[in-house]
């Protein structure tokens, strides 16, 4: 049966005979599913979104907690911390005060955690999975029980990364990035590292498969591709990067994981020299080089799997409060096309530091110069889609809104750092850690906030309170700028990143010391500003204000289903007969125009318009 | 609406395919990047290294080369045994698809002989960088061998029930598990020449 929990009028859905749900080759989908089968191991596309969405949040959360041990490191290096000092033990803090080991750990779980495990499964795996097969007028995903076994994979990755704390020697703290000679002699916990990253590959890879298959196969009949949403733009492209970009660093991960444990020596030199003694066990005649290659050849693209489907997210809520189409959709389509191929061959700026020579540099550096043309393309064309508007200040365009600006200077500020010249200054100094900070952190998290805001309501047919959404905005807003603009000053100052004491002991560094201190209390009063988006989020699952099925007017497929979507999705066959953003149509009786409205139609034609009149069944 | 998946069988019109052949192309496309990371790895590593040894002076190339036609023989079982469901030759299929998992059998086989050789005397992945790519190619390779043998398995076990009810499906599948099968093999035909003659 359709379980429609909302009071919709349709006469066409309350009157529809039982949709037969569960169909052949499509194992589990009935409707008398055991609590097992229906939340934990679901094979439908919406509760697993959510999984992904809640599991990615918790790891957000928590790689944000080892942020803020760190920060009151670097404002007071030595000193104790109190309270939560003491609990993290003698081998981590000793008297509270922190190890430069456990320092390098923090940072290593801070990076692997936030991209791995907390962003790319939020944007791409929750967000994704929840919205992708609505908007394009799916019954789910093309391979459902794929698609559990990408959330349990990425799961079990999830639990042995935080295993690797518990490791002898604690975790990885070889940085994000695992950069050997070093990766490879440090303890245990990066072993651990290595296994956890073969398993969130795997997830990636199986959740990119089953995206652009869903998405070339399952659109509905009319959604040509000129017709997709610039969100499903956005999460092809990203799916296509996580499925081309993902085996190199799989492949090098096994050869570290070899270098390990089975005493290879692919990213070993010979006569490597450690603590004053050659390393004698080894075979030497690797190359550290070999892995950075693999590794940003991964991890570039990864930085555009970071972005792209929040620039998709933001484009959605801009069209939607703006009441107008997006200002050059397919210019954006083209752009994003281009941003995906451009993605594979710029991965070496970020190793102008390793003495490539300057012709591979002055490869780099032009291929990177190019891709900045799309992505200011796209951000040109979201400010431009702001002209002229009737804008609606609603909690997610107040998060989009202030992710443009934060985007653009994220942006921005890594043009310096794609020219191999300004780059051999800022390399590894704050300013870096500035730049992509900006654009992930005030850029795409910002993003994923103002994407809850927004269909939140379609997930569980109430909305967040927007009061509590103005207390978690405007503090976050200030706090993000206070925490990422003064690294800025200090990395062209010549502060090193990395330094477990906050660059105390460094003479060029002590200018700009003070900083560190208003960067701490900044993200510790971010923290505390967080609560209200999670009390908001829980709170208005049960108690928020219920609404229809399409609260915000808009146009794309998922606001016809209804809310929350039942199995199966949409209660009637759908045609789609126009563009996505068909919004303050000259004539229309509403100043929105849903996508599946017949042609000629000049007003919200389906059947969750509000006031409209019911149109036959297709 | 019914909540069955689309095309999960019959192709979509316009794309011309079923979604499990994207699917399995799509992987492959990811094997092809995983494997092409490897061997990019090795010309990288052997273009540094001072000195690099010709693959006869460790590796057993007779031994490698009659692994080569097993190989090759099994992709041809495999052909054979969709071309048996298409014309709905069911006993033919359980005949071919059986010769297939053999066949990769006698490969393991013989790997297994290659590797416990090789340790025998004291040759390890540790022993120089030409064996450390050596083993992680092969064993990798392996992998994706043993892999492949248990989807086939599979499918000869149980395709009997499925044929009975849905035999396009079960085509497709076998289909999409020969594609695969083939693409292992052909990583097979780049490593042969790479690592035992080059």
């Amino acid at each position: 049966m359709v379980q429609v929990e909302t009071h919709d009028q349709s006469p066409e859905r309350s009157g529809q005979p039982a949709a037969p749900h569960g169909g052949e080759g499509h194992g589990g989908h009935g409707e008398d599913l055991s609590f097992w089968r229906k939340y934990v191991f679901s094979v439908d596309h919406k509760v697993i979104g959510i999984q992904y969405t809640i599991t990615g949040f918790l790891f957000l959360f928590f790689g944000f907690c080892l942020m803020l041990l760190m920060r009151w490191e670097l404002a007071h290096p030595g000193q104790p911390l109190p309270v939560i000092g003491g609990l993290l033990g003698a081998s981590r803090m000793p008297g509270g005060v922190m190890l430069p080991e456990f320092y390098n750990q923090l940072g290593a779980m801070h990076g692997t955690i936030m991209v791995f495990l907390g962003v790319v499964p939020l944007a791409f795996g929750g967000f994704g999975n929840y919205v992708v097969p609505l908007q394009i007028g799916a019954p789910d995903m093309a391979f459902p029980r794929l698609n559990m076994m990408s959330y349990w994979v990425y799961f079990v990755g999830g639990l042995i990364m935080l295993a690797s704390f518990f490791a002898p020697g604690g975790s990885a703290q070889s940085g994000w990035t695992s950069y050997p000679p070093l990766a490879i002699i440090n303890p245990t916990g990066q072993t651990v590292w290595l296994i956890g990253m073969v398993f969130l590959i795997t997830s990636s890879l199986l959740g990119s498969v089953n995206f652009i298959t869903t998405i070339v196969q399952l659109r509905a009949p009319g959604l040509t591709w000129m017709r997709l949403p610039f969100f499903v733009w956005s999460q092809l492209v990203t799916a296509f990067l996580l499925l081309l970009a993902f085996p190199p660093l799989e492949a090098a991960s096994v050869m570290q994981l070899m270098d390990r444990v089975g005493g290879t020596s692919f990213f070993l030199p010979s006569g490597l020299v450690v603590g004053g003694a050659v390393l004698s066990k080894v075979s030497g005649g690797g190359s550290p080089i070999l892995w950075q290659h693999l590794f940003w050849f991964l991890a570039h693209p990864e930085v555009y799997v970071l972005i792209l489907p929040a620039l998709g997210i933001v484009a959605e809520i801009v069209a939607n409060n703006t009441r107008k189409p997006l200002w050059g959709y397919k210019s954006m389509v083209y752009s994003v096309l281009a941003i995906g191929f451009l993605s594979f061959i710029v991965w070496a700026h970020h190793m102008f530091l390793t003495g490539m020579g300057t012709v591979m540099n002055t490869f780099f550096q032009t291929t990177t110069m190019i891709i900045s043309i799309p992505s200011v393309i796209i951000l040109t064309c979201l400010v431009l889609s702001l002209w002229g508007g009737a804008i609606r200040f609603t909690v997610p365009m107040l998060f989009a809104l202030a992710f443009l600006p934060m985007f653009g200077i994220g942006g921005l500020t890594g043009l310096p750092l794609g020219l191999s010249a300004a780059d051999i200054q800022l390399h590894d100094t704050y300013y870096v850690i500035g730049h992509f900070h900006y654009v992930v952190a005030p850029g795409t998290i910002f993003a994923l906030f103002a994407g809850i805001y927004y269909w939140f309501p379609k997930a569980t047919g109430r909305k967040m309170s927007t009061w509590l959404g103005h207390l978690h905005f405007w503090p976050s807003f200030v706090c993000m700028n206070l925490i990422f603009f003064p690294m800025f000053i200090q990395g062209l100052h010549g502060m090193q990143r990395r330094l477990w004491d906050g660059g105390a002991s460094y003479e060029h560094a002590q200018s700009t010391l003070y900083l560190h201190e208003l960067i701490m209390v900044a993200a510790w009063t971010m923290a505390v500003f967080q609560l209200p988006f999670v009390f908001n989020f829980f709170w208005s699952m049960w108690k928020g204000k219920k609404v229809g099925d399409n609260p915000w007017h808009a146009t794309t497929i998922e606001w016809q289903a209804p809310s929350p979507p039942p199995h199966g999705n949409f209660a009637h066959a759908l045609a789609v007969h126009r563009g996505p953003y068909e919004y303050s149509v000259p004539g229309a009786a509403e100043d929105f125009t849903p996508q599946t409205a017949p042609a000629g139609a000049t007003g919200p034609g389906g059947p969750a318009g509000p006031g409209a009149e019911p149109v036959p069944a297709e | 609406m019914s909540s069955a998946i689309p095309y999960t069988v019959e192709p979509r019109p316009d794309t011309g395919l079923n979604n499990v052949k994207i699917g399995i192309w799509l992987f492959l496309a990811s094997e092809v990047m995983l494997f092409g990371a490897l061997f990019a790895s090795y010309i990288l590593l052997r273009v540094g290294a001072p000195t690099w040894p010709h693959g006869r002076e460790y590796l057993d190339v007779p031994l490698a080369t009659i692994n080569t036609l097993v190989l090759i023989s099994s992709s041809v079982t495999m052909v054979m045994a969709w071309a048996s469901l298409m014309r709905k030759q069911f006993g033919r299929f359980r005949l071919f698809m059986g010769g297939t998992v053999l066949l990769g059998f006698v490969f393991l086989c013989i790997k297994y002989v290659e590797y416990t050789t090789k340790f025998h005397h004291h040759l390890f992945p540790s022993s120089n960088t030409f064996l450390a790519i050596y083993f992680t190619l092969t064993g990798l390779h392996a992998l994706h061998v043993i892999g492949g043998m248990v989807v086939n398995s599979y499918l000869w076990f149980s395709g009997g029930k499925m044929w009975r009810k849905h035999p396009q499906q079960f085509t497709n599948r076998v289909e999409a598990a020969g594609l695969f099968w083939h693409f292992v093999d052909l990583v097979w035909i780049f490593l042969f020449p790479v690592l035992y003659l080059l």
